[in-house]
């Protein structure tokens, strides 16, 4: 089949429990802007059961089309069943791109799909665009995350991608929004059903190692005391965020020595490193220099800490971070 | 006896590559390699089966000539044979590509199990391992924090995932990948060590394997590579001495820029 | 002559080191302060071998060669001093003698505990007055019938009290000197046998080093490691591979301090730049750096000389009095670096130079191996 004829963005709506991800949102965000550019659609495929009531919501998000599936075999992820499904709207619509968020179902579906469509993969994208000759440019991180890397699938269809969550922005929902939403019916082989679901537990992850945190809201002491920390905590809830400390804090009872950062701690190289109130010694610059963006408040304007960090305020830390939480919370609403 | 197939690969240590501070070039010389560590996770799954119901397990690798060394340590934890695939029409393949030779290897193999690392930390892509047990039209499972057999046929695997995990049965055959985090892999003994270099590290290419050689290579390759750069030397950090309100105003725009906000 | 080490070697280096990274030293700070023996590490390096490495696979040895017991002691002192004096004394003065100078029947009664670690092993040679001078042993060992009957004491003896097997040299006829002295393998546990104090030491405090009291113990004939009167030949035999271990010892302490010290020339800043940028830093690190490697040599030299079945008492001294000698001075010079630093128990450089001073002296002084290299020399 020629090149051409393949149209439309298509992003594979995931749902859980009935619950349309929030990555997915982001995608169709993402999909808005290529179809644009291209010119074409944008179009959900939405597999579950008793899910077309949310083909709704995907269409106010951005969605030109959802095309949903919705028979028993399909409440719960399993490869398979999914990817038959998906396979056979692909097969059946043509589309140019498709896109799935780079969740544990995301990479799971993602490659077993390619392979059965014999087609190209691209995972955990940061960026998409369009190139010149309508080819989707695919932007990944690749060597643990030390190279960037821009990927092409210009002889093959459909140009398939996993998004990481939180990269691409959602659009602000248009209320009354119409589209056309479709029931698709698949021919399912049961005979390959193999994997059997016994048990989904859902578990509060135990306590989470700060070695592992994409962002880190770190007090010294310039924060202090207890009560300061409580504003630390409520800055990380609102990021998402795991909260460490400079060796003095851990010293001083305000928080757990596995919270440490620094020589006698842990090493730490998050995305996002906060350093606040914490003057840069030596022995703590030995635990987070490594971290992708370091951002500094310090009253003192010499604190060795400003040598490191990529965006440094001369301020009072028990100020700034406050404002800064509430500032936050109002931009989520 | 049950057999066992570990698919692995040797990747440069990830944690030790350094940016070129002049050129903002990536440093790869220097840098170990070592087996990935995922891959080191499905190899230690192996030999526990082994040491359990007496299976037999084989490692196999796609890679340059150097890729015999984790071979080696692989024989020295206690494999029982060891697989380099190796040629120069493999080269410049992307996962699909690779899949397919891994694939082409494992047709002439057999087994009850195939297990992969979940990723390589080169890579990072995830997308070898599925596309195999697709090739193979074997049922997979992936992302596996642990497996046990009940002697029989079934494999029971606890699945990581976001809000917790899932308990899933499948019979064998059946491909699975696993994390790193799914045990502590065992050090190799001196013993291993001093006979794994005695052992016989068997070299297949692609003339030993079931493939249809248009799928291999760079030619098989549906995706490549358009550019590829670094992020960039650290930029001399910003310094500003303001007010709060305008200070919070400065980090929120600077959050809204790298789409944490 | 190929300095490299071959690919067994290199695969061997490469699980030790991650082995003592990983399991040896997050626990070194601890156990010299709390001067605890590491029971659980001894235990995790048998289940792998390591506590038999030279020794062949017949005997329940890991079949390995010297270069890799070197670079096991090395590696494992590189993080940690006390575990590896261990690995050191048990292989070299307890599983190897009783290899190369044991009947069949005493190797395959000992060997295979002690290299799967069931048994650990030790050496009581020094006395109260036989230290250097060690061809003064006071301790006796009477014949009577099928046994001996020993008594006497042995002092700074490694190992002591988790060992279960010790060879013990005393004198079994004082008219003839040198030639009189027996060895001999005593099990713990035996009447008459016990561990006394304990000493309060400098460095390697987590070893444990204490004196061995004999009272009237009764030792089969059986039990006589080689002949009779043949013992000051296998304690000087022992002691030239000892010797190996000690410079690997030596040698893995002066890089743990090498290593330790480069890290942190690169990270302190003063006057606006890292120490590392200083000319002053630059030299002296270059001097030890060369002598560090040189030591290495030395080592590696004596080990291959041992494992092609050549003399090596000469090269095993030269290596051990100038690792040794080594480890001291980059050591001293490492807490020097680390300015005030250096000198508290935050970084660990003063736990290597106070492990680094035993090098000089045990298994025979600095003084000794003078003594050995000259003979040679001269003969």
């Amino acid at each position: 089949m020629d090149i051409k004829s393949y149209k439309d963005v298509f992003v594979f709506a995931e749902q859980r429990e009935g619950v349309v991800q929030p990555v997915v949102f982001e995608l169709i965000g993402k999909a808005r802007d290529l179809a644009n550019s291209l010119g074409e659609k944008v179009v959900a495929i939405l597999p579950g059961y008793n899910i077309s009531d949310k083909a709704k919501d995907l269409i106010e998000y951005g969605a030109d089309k959802v095309i949903y599936i919705d028979t028993p075999e399909l409440k719960d992820y399993l490869t398979e069943q999914y990817a038959q499904t998906i396979y056979q709207v692909i097969k059946e619509f043509n589309p140019s791109i498709v896109l799935f968020g780079a969740t544990t179902i995301g990479r799971d579906l993602g490659p077993r799909l390619s392979a059965r469509l014999e087609t190209g993969l691209t995972a955990d994208c940061t960026k998409l665009d369009i190139s010149e000759e309508k080819n989707l440019l695919m932007t990944r991180p690749a060597f643990g995350g030390n190279l960037m890397a821009t990927i092409l699938c210009k002889d093959h269809r459909p140009q398939m991608s996993t998004v990481r969550p939180g990269v691409m922005k959602k659009r602000s929902r248009e209320v009354g929004r119409n589209g056309e939403v479709i029931k698709y019916v698949p021919q399912f082989d049961a005979a390959q059903f193999k994997v059997k679901i016994i048990e989904t537990v859902t578990e509060k992850k135990k306590l989470i190692d700060i070695a592992d945190a994409k962002i880190l809201v770190s007090g010294g002491r310039g924060v202090g005391t207890r009560e300061g920390f409580e504003k630390l905590k409520e800055l990380a809830k609102v990021l998402n965020a795991e909260v460490s400390a400079s060796r003095a804090m851990v010293d001083a009872g305000v928080l757990g020595h596995e919270r440490q950062v620094g020589q006698t701690g842990k090493t730490v190289r998050p995305d996002l490193y906060f350093a606040l109130g914490i003057s840069g010694a030596i022995q703590h610059l030995a635990g987070m220099e490594e971290s992708d963006f370091i951002v500094a408040i310090n009253k003192d304007k010499y604190a060795p800490i400003f040598h490191v960090a990529d965006l440094g305020i001369v301020g009072d830390v028990n100020k700034i971070i406050p404002l800064l939480t509430e500032r936050l919370v109002k931009e989520e609403k | 006896m049950m057999k066992i197939v570990v698919c692995i690969k040797q990747v440069p240590d990830t944690n030790e590559i350094k940016i070129n501070q002049v050129t903002g070039t990536l440093i790869r010389e220097g840098v170990p390699s070592i087996m990935n560590p995922d891959d080191k996770g499905g190899l230690e799954m192996a030999l526990s089966l082994k040491d359990k119901y007496n299976a037999h397990v084989t490692v196999i690798t796609m890679g340059p000539p150097q890729a015999d060394s984790i071979l080696r340590e692989a024989l020295a934890l206690g494999a029982d044979r060891a697989i380099l695939l190796t040629d120069r029409k493999f080269a410049g393949a992307d996962t699909l590509a690779t899949s397919h030779a891994l694939a082409g290897a494992l047709k002439r193999l057999e087994w009850d199990l195939i297990l992969t690392g979940r990723q390589a930390i080169d890579g990072d892509t995830a997308q070898v391992g599925p596309q195999i047990a697709e090739h193979l039209s074997i049922p997979q499972v992936t992302y596996a924090e642990d497996l046990t057999y009940d002697g029989n046929r079934v494999f029971t695997v606890r699945k990581q995932s976001e809000e917790g995990y899932q308990i899933l049965e499948v019979e064998s055959p059946a491909l699975i990948t696993v994390l790193a985090t799914a045990n502590k892999p065992r050090y190799m003994s001196v013993k291993g060590i001093v006979e794994a270099f005695n052992k016989e590290v068997e070299i297949w290419g692609a003339d030993k394997i079931e493939i249809d050689e248009e799928k291999l290579g760079l030619k098989g390759s549906p995706t490549k590579v358009y550019k590829a750069f670094t992020k960039g030397l650290r930029a001399a950090g910003q310094l500003y001495e303001v007010e709060s309100e305008e200070a919070v105003g400065i980090i929120i725009s600077k959050l809204k820029e790298k789409f944490i906000v | 002559m190929d300095f490299e080490l071959n690919k067994t070697q290199q695969l061997f280096q490469q699980m030790i080191r991650e082995f003592s990274e990983k399991e040896v030293k997050p626990l070194a700070a601890e156990i010299d302060e709390q001067e605890r023996f590491p029971v659980e590490t001894v235990e995790k390096m048998a289940k792998l071998g390591i506590l038999g490495i030279p020794v062949p696979v017949a005997y329940g040895g890991a079949g390995g060669d010297n270069i890799m017991y070197s670079i096991a002691i090395e590696e494992l002192s590189r993080v940690c001093g006390t575990t590896g004096v261990i690995v050191s004394a048990h292989t070299s003065l307890c599983v190897v003698p009783i290899l190369e100078f044991g009947s069949e029947e005493q190797r395959q009664k000992y060997l295979p505990k002690l290299c799967r670690g069931e048994w650990l092993g030790a050496f009581g040679l020094t006395e109260p007055n036989a230290g250097t001078d060690a061809s003064s042993q006071q301790t006796m060992a009477v014949p009577d019938g099928d046994e001996y009957i020993l008594n006497g004491s042995k002092i700074f003896i490694t190992n002591a009290g988790y060992a279960q097997v010790y060879i013990i040299f005393a004198m079994t006829d004082k008219s003839v000197g040198v030639k009189g002295i027996t060895a001999f393998i005593v099990e713990a546990g035996t009447p008459g046998f016990s561990v006394g104090k304990k000493e309060l030491k400098l460095g390697i405090r987590g070893s444990a080093t204490c004196e061995l009291i004999f009272e009237n113990c009764r030792i089969p004939k059986s039990n006589i490691l080689g002949k009779i009167g043949g013992g000051f030949s296998i304690a000087m035999k022992t002691l030239d591979g000892g010797r190996i271990g000690i410079a690997s010892q030596a040698l893995g302490i002066a890089q743990g301090a090498m290593d330790e010290t480069i890290k942190y020339a690169k990270e302190r800043k003063q006057f606006g730049k890292s120490i590392s940028a200083f000319q002053n830093t630059q030299f002296q690190m270059a001097e030890l750096h060369t002598k560090v490697e040189a030591s290495r040599l030395l080592v590696r030299s004596a080990a291959l000389k041992k494992d092609s079945g050549q003399p090596y008492s000469a090269e095993a001294a030269m290596a051990k009095l100038f690792a040794a000698e080594t480890s001291m001075e980059v050591t001293t010079k490492a807490v020097q670096f680390h300015g005030g630093y250096g000198y508290t128990r935050e970084y660990p450089v003063e736990r290597m130079m106070r492990d680094a001073k035993i090098t000089e002296i045990y298994e025979g002084t600095s003084e000794v191996q003078k003594m050995v290299i000259a003979a040679q020399i001269f003969k």
